[in-house]
């Protein structure tokens, strides 16, 4: 064994002559390594970076840095249950875990995460079985300038070109492993340059990401406007993919270009953001390797007044799924992000049937507004109440034929053409929704709300029909004192088709700052097979102190899509003990 | 009981890095990240295990107490601001991350939006929030936030920067730093009355 000696440590309470404690007195406190005697060149040659680049830092550390990190691990038992679909797990438990740390200091910070999948929880890839550390990075943010290398996290403007984003419920993680490097050469210009590889499970894509972006803020910029009421940002982007072309029958583009410029505008309580994309021709799994080029379009207005919020989206999406790896699939190395415009409904029964973005070609429209009714008035009571209003439509998009010979989508060829401004004849989603909150007394507060649903599963999961539901809910929180709360939800989701009518009731108690223990019953009373019928019961409770939490849970959770920001995975139904424990420090 | 460390990494390959013998000692207990770097350390492999030993007793060199990192924000302007610029010097600041599509947390903001003005009346308290929607939503926080006619300042952390620098794993997340900038307190989801652990936090800190 080496026994390497690093300087100053913190950890150092070790006589390293006498192999006994000492006391921790602020001077010299070597913190001691000990290191395998087998390591490799490349590993000793990735130590010795590390000391040289580290040291100096702790030589002057005596404003010390910081340390923190948190942890997550989730623990699944599965009960073969064939009423409720959920199928026969060998290993009868199984364990999703996180760990991250980093370490900040002044401008300086670095981390890693540990992920371990032992093994995988159903619902996830399996391809993640396994243990490893695929996020490690250091990074540098100095006023003008700041770069990173190893793994990093990345959005330009809305995301419609590039977004290396996690989430962890989703099991995405498309993390860009290389260098980015982030400029400000002056104020109110902003440019950021990155080259890397995405992650993909425990090793990197094949296709490499190249991408430029750069803003100008006109008021940060021209010294005259800095405190002018109306703002003006623009921005545009660039980004690049490689991959080799090993197709046998295909010539395929092995440099796939795209570009999106946009703008945003602040006027008072006013705001405009608008965005565009394009990308040339890009075959792959996702669009049956057509050659025609993408577009994507997001156009949003709001304003926020005192008391009311009204926000008005349009898009149009057309052949726009972009990854750095033209075979891949579902929510694999994915590069952009489309934000869907569709509410993101909370209550369980809202969420049956989620919407996610369609890459391949969608057209549609979001309006929402929140308004507050003042305290006081007629309406409003004498707590307030708050009223808000949504509506999302959302269709296919044009698609005809760029010949008479040719089907629609034909792979090698163009595929379709579509015009810019037409509607395609399919409805994809209709979602009203109407939610109505309010404070009874100083014990009581109650929500209502009410969503019509018209949900086109045939085109969205590929099975069934134009599903059209209505969907109510109750939810009433009681307080009886400051530390106890007790609340009830109560939820009914009425339809004709696919599964039928569920009805759900939940009630928790929750006490500060500590307790929490739940009950949900969701019922499937109207399905069309009466032996599907089934209650889906769960109870949970969960212990929480600071920024720790455990929570223990047991019974049947349905099949379903958990979606988050319009992406979406499918969860196996589920019958069995659930635990989690996240800590933060 | 807790068992400590010694000697940085120094751990025999089959047992917690313990010291053992001397329940007396005046040490402060290990935090439970020492733990899991026993863990990580058990199970990553060679080359990963000296990087990350490394990194650790490095890390150890200059721990510290939490402090509020200097990230980018945005505020709803689409200015940008670095997160510990919205500390104001000598007055605690209780950072609250938050979602649109999350209940809990619009319940937690309602309730501080309600008691804030006591409690800024009596400890003079600052109140902020971190919104993490995405660009799905990021673009609704401007009018949801007056729509629920809140005042407070909100910023927006869209590329989930300040919220991998303070370690969030979920929402509702509410950290409190003192008015040095020093982290003291931090709490995850959001129970009825919770406010009250927090506001009896603030008036700790007098």
């Amino acid at each position: 064994m080496i026994r390497l000696e690093i300087g100053w440590g913190y950890m150092g309470r070790f006589n390293r002559a006498t192999g006994t404690e000492r006391s921790v007195t602020p001077a010299f406190r070597p913190a001691i390594v000990t290191m395998p005697a087998n390591i490799t060149v490349p590993g000793l040659l990735t130590v010795l970076a590390m000391l040289l680049f580290i040291l100096p830092l702790g030589l002057r550390a005596q404003s010390g840095g910081r340390l923190s990190g948190n942890f997550q691990v989730d623990v699944q038992s599965y009960k073969t249950d064939s009423l409720i679909g959920a199928p026969r797990v060998d290993e009868k438990l199984l364990s999703n875990s996180y760990a991250n740390l980093r370490y900040d200091w002044g401008k300086f910070s670095a981390g890693l995460r540990y992920e371990g999948y032992l093994n995988t929880l159903q619902g996830f890839d399996s391809k993640y079985d396994g243990i490893g550390i695929p996020y490690l990075f250091a990074d540098y943010q100095a006023e003008d300038l700041g770069f990173t290398v190893g793994s990093f996290y990345e959005q330009f403007g809305s995301g419609l070109l590039l977004r290396a984003w996690e989430d962890k419920a989703l099991g995405v993680d498309n993390s860009i492993n290389g260098v980015r490097v982030r400029s400000t050469p002056m104020p109110g210009l902003r440019i950021t340059g990155l080259i890397g590889r995405q992650r993909h499970f425990f090793g990197l894509g094949e296709g490499l990401v190249r991408a430029i972006d750069g803003e100008v803020t006109l008021n940060e910029l021209i010294k005259s406007l800095n405190d002018k009421a109306t703002r003006l940002t623009f921005g545009g982007s660039f980004v690049s993919k490689y991959q080799k072309d090993s197709d046998p029958i295909y010539k395929l583009p092995e440099n796939v270009g795209a570009w999106a410029p946009r703008l945003q505008l602040n006027s008072g309580g006013f705001q405009l953001m608008v965005e565009y994309a394009g990308k040339i021709n890009d075959p792959s799994a996702d669009n049956n390797f057509i050659y025609k080029p993408g577009e994507a379009l997001l156009l949003n207005a709001t304003y926020s007044g005192s008391g009311i919020g009204i926000n008005l989206t349009a898009k149009r999406v057309d052949n726009m799924s972009f990854r750095s790896d033209r075979a891949e699939n579902l929510n694999k190395l994915m590069i952009n992000y489309l934000p869907p415009i569709s509410k993101n409904q909370i209550y369980s029964l809202m969420n049956l049937y989620p919407y996610s973005s369609q890459p391949n070609g969608e057209m549609g429209m979001q309006a929402e507004v929140m308004y507050q009714v003042k305290r006081g008035s007629k309406i409003g009571g004498k707590y307030g109440t708050q009223i808000s209003l949504n509506f999302s439509a959302v269709n296919t998009i044009e698609r005809l034929p760029v010949n008479d010979t040719t089907p629609v989508g034909t792979n090698g060829t163009m595929g379709y053409t579509s015009s810019f401004f037409k509607l395609g004849p399919d409805k994809l989603l209709r979602d009203f929704n109407i939610e109505i909150s309010r404070k009874l007394s100083q014990k009581f507060k109650l929500i209502t709300s009410y969503q019509y649903l018209v949900y086109n599963q045939l085109l969205l999961e590929g099975k069934g029909e134009t599903v059209k539901a209505h969907v109510a809910v109750a939810d009433i929180t009681w307080k009886p004192s400051e530390e106890h709360a007790i609340r009830m939800e109560l939820q009914g989701l009425w339809t004709r088709q696919d599964k039928g009518n569920w009805a759900m009731a939940m009630l928790e108690y929750s006490i500060s700052p500590h307790w929490f223990f739940a009950v949900i019953d969701q019922w499937n009373y109207g399905n069309p097979d009466p032996d599907k019928r089934v209650h889906y019961l769960y109870g949970s409770m969960a212990y929480a102190r600071d920024a720790n939490r455990i929570m223990i849970s047991y019974g049947k959770q349905r099949e379903g899509i958990l979606c988050v920001g319009g992406v979406c995975r499918n969860v196996p139904a589920m019958n069995g003990l659930t635990m989690t424990i996240t800590s933060s420090f | 009981m807790y068992c400590r460390v010694r000697a940085g990494i120094k751990a025999s390959p089959y047992g917690l890095p313990c010291h053992s013998g001397k329940p007396e000692s005046p040490y402060a207990p290990m935090p439970p990240f020492f733990y899991l770097c026993w863990l990580l350390i058990h199970t990553a492999n060679m080359k990963k295990l000296v990087l990350l030993s490394i990194l650790l007793s490095f890390s150890a060199l200059l721990f510290s107490q939490n402090t509020i990192p200097s990230i980018k924000v945005q505020d709803l302007k689409g200015k940008s601001i670095q997160s510990d610029k919205l500390l104001v010097a000598g007055k605690p600041l209780i950072m609250s991350f938050w979602a649109t599509w999350c209940k809990p947390c619009v319940k937690e903001l309602d309730m501080m939006f309600e008691k804030l003005p006591d409690w800024q009346k009596e400890t003079g308290v600052q109140l902020v929030a971190v919104s993490i929607d995405d660009s799905r939503s990021t673009s609704k926080v401007a009018p949801f936030v007056s729509g629920r006619g809140w005042d407070f300042p909100v910023v927006l952390d869209v590329n989930g920067d300040l919220k991998r620098a303070l370690n969030v794993v979920s929402v509702p997340h509410t950290l409190l730093f003192d008015g040095t900038g020093k982290l003291v307190y931090s709490h995850t989801g959001y129970a009825e009355g919770d406010e009250n652990e927090l506001i009896a936090k603030v008036k700790g800190l007098k």
